[in-house]
C-alpha cells in the first residue's frame, strides 16, 4: 500500500504545533469540501485532509505515525510489520469511521483490517462519497452515497433508463470492508436538467448488520449532462444559433429550426439582424413548466466566387450606396 | 444466468418533488428541531404554516442535506451555514452564467488594418 505523507498533504512541517495542524486542516477542509469545490479531485483529497488530520490532531496518533520516520516519501511502498503485530496501541473504531480511511491508516492504527480499496462512498464526511449524517437519530443507518452519471441531452429530453455499475463498500462475513461491484437500472425522468439530483431510497451503504433495508443509506444520482453539438442548455432552456441568409433576414421567411422534439417552422420577421434571438415557448426540457428554446440569428453570407455572384452584391452595394452600417459608430 | 433487473424509480429532487417535514428528517437524517431552526434563519422556506402543514421542495431537500453537511464537516454554525449555502448557490448561478456567455463569444481572428 501507498505510504502517505499526513503532514505534506496538511502542508505543515513535521515539528508543526497543535494549532499550526488544526488551522492548516481548516482552510484545506473548506478548500476541498466536496460541497464547495468544483476541483474534480477535491472529494479524494477531502479524505485525505480528514484522514491526516485523524491523525495529526491527535499526540498518541502522531507519535505512532511519526516512529514510522521521516525517510519515506508520499506513494512510497509501505509494508505493515509481518504478523499484522501493530507497534504502540490498537483504535477501536466504528465500522462507519474505518471505512473512511484509507488502508495504509488501518494497518497503523488498526479499525476493521480491510481496506476500501478505492471504493468511492465510504465514510461519515460528505458530499461525494457519501455521509452518514453524524448524530444519525436513526442509530446505525448506512452512509448515503452520492454517483455522478452523464447522460446526452437527447436522454434529458425523452428520459429513459440507465444501467449503473456502482462499487459498494460492504462488511463481510469476516468483518472486513470489501467492495463490491453492484449493478443497478435507473429510471431517468424526461426533462432532468444539468446537476439535478434524483434519490434512490435504500440504494446507498448498508446500514449496521441486522438492520435491514430500512437501514441501508440513499443512492443520490446527480445528472450531468454532455456537451452537445448544437444545443446548449441553461436550466430547463435550450440555445441554438441558427444561421439565416442575408435575404431571408432582409425579407422576413419561415425557415426549418431544429429543436429535441424534433423540426419546427419558425417565422423570422423581415429586417431581422444578427444577434436577435427568437423564443419558442415550451420547446425546452419537458417539465411543468417545460423550458423554452431560443434561437439566435446568424446572418451568414453565402460564397462569392462565381462572377455572377459577384455581380449580385455589386448591384445590392450600387443599391445601397447610402446605407452606413457603422454610422453609429460615427465613422 | 444473468438476472433480469427491475428498474429503480428515484426521487427527482427539484422544485416538482413536494416532501413533508417528517419525510425531510427522514432523508436528511436530522430532527424536527433542526428543520425549525433552519427555518428560523431563513434556509428553508416551507409553504404551509404549521410545521404539521410545511411543504418542502426538492431543491430544499437538497439544500438541507447541504446545510447539514457543511455544518458537520467545517463545524459552522447555523448562520455560518446559511451564509455558505447563499454564497454556494451565488457561485453557481454566476459559474452558469459565464459559462453561458463564454459560449456566446467566438474566437478572434487577427485582423489587418491600417491609418
Amino acid at each position: 500500500m501507498d505510504y502517505k505523507d499526513y503532514y505534506k498533504i496538511l502542508g505543515v512541517s513535521r515539528d508543526a504545533s497543535a494549532d499550526e495542524i488544526k488551522a492548516a486542516y481548516r482552510k484545506l477542509a473548506r478548500k476541498y469540501h466536496p460541497d464547495v469545490s468544483k476541483e474534480p479531485d477535491a472529494e479524494a483529497k477531502f479524505k485525505d485532509v480528514n484522514e491526516a488530520h485523524e491523525v495529526l490532531k491527535d499526540p498518541e496518533k502522531r507519535a505512532q505515525y511519526d516512529a514510522l520516520g521521516s525517510g519515506w516519501q508520499a506513494g512510497d511502498q509501505y509494508r505493515p510489520p509481518p504478523g499484522g503485530q501493530r507497534q504502540g496501541r490498537s483504535y477501536e473504531f466504528s465500522e462507519e469511521e474505518a471505512a473512511q480511511f484509507s488502508d495504509f491508516f488501518s494497518s497503523i492504527f488498526g479499525g476493521m483490517g480491510g481496506g476500501m480499496g478505492g471504493a468511492r462512498g465510504a465514510g461519515r464526511s460528505s458530499g461525494f462519497g457519501g455521509a452518514g449524517m453524524g448524530g444519525d437519530p436513526f442509530g446505525g443507518r448506512g452512509a448515503d452515497q452520492t454517483a455522478r452519471i452523464r447522460i446526452s441531452l437527447e436522454e434529458a429530453f425523452k428520459g429513459g433508463t440507465r444501467q449503473l455499475r456502482l462499487e459498494v463498500p460492504e462488511v463481510d462475513a469476516h468483518g472486513q470492508v470489501v467492495s463490491r461491484a453492484r449493478t443497478l437500472n435507473v429510471r431517468i425522468p424526461a426533462g432532468v436538467t444539468e446537476g439535478q439530483q434524483i434519490r434512490l431510497a435504500g440504494q446507498g451503504g448498508p446500514g449496521l448488520a441486522g438492520g435491514g433495508k430500512e437501514a441501508a443509506g440513499d443512492l443520490y444520482l446527480e445528472i450531468e449532462l454532455e456537451p452537445h453539438p448544437i444545443y446548449r442548455t441553461e436550466g430547463k432552456d435550450i440555445h441554438l444559433k441558427l444561421p439565416i441568409a442575408p435575404w431571408e433576414a432582409a425579407r422576413g421567411a419561415t425557415v426549418p429550426v431544429p429543436t429535441l422534439g424534433g423540426t419546427v417552422s419558425l417565422k423570422i420577421p423581415a429586417g431581422a439582424q444578427s444577434g436577435q434571438r427568437l423564443r419558442l415557448k415550451g420547446r425546452g426540457l419537458p417539465g411543468k413548466p417545460a423550458g423554452d428554446a431560443f434561437v439566435q440569428l446568424e446572418i451568414t453570407n453565402p460564397p462569392v466566387d462565381r462572377a455572377e455572384a459577384k455581380a449580385a452584391f455589386e448591384a445590392l452595394a450600387e443599391q445601397f450606396k447610402s446605407f452606413n452600417p457603422r454610422a453609429k459608430l460615427g465613422v | 444466468m444473468s438476472k433480469a433487473l427491475t428498474t429503480i424509480e428515484g426521487m427527482l429532487l427539484d422544485e416538482g418533488t413536494v416532501v413533508t417535514l417528517s419525510e425531510l428528517t427522514r432523508v436528511c437524517g436530522i430532527s424536527q428541531e433542526q428543520v425549525r431552526s433552519m427555518v428560523r434563519e431563513g434556509m428553508l422556506q416551507p409553504r404551509g404554516a404549521a410545521p404539521e402543514s410545511w411543504r418542502f421542495t426538492g431543491i430544499e431537500v437538497r439544500r438541507t442535506r447541504r446545510a447539514v453537511r457543511l455544518q458537520q464537516d467545517l463545524e459552522l454554525n447555523l448562520a455560518g451555514a446559511a451564509l455558505a449555502l447563499d454564497l454556494l448557490d451565488e457561485v453557481e448561478r454566476l459559474r452558469r452564467r459565464v459559462h453561458c456567455l463564454e459560449q456566446h463569444l467566438a474566437v478572434p481572428h487577427d485582423a489587418e488594418g491600417a491609418g
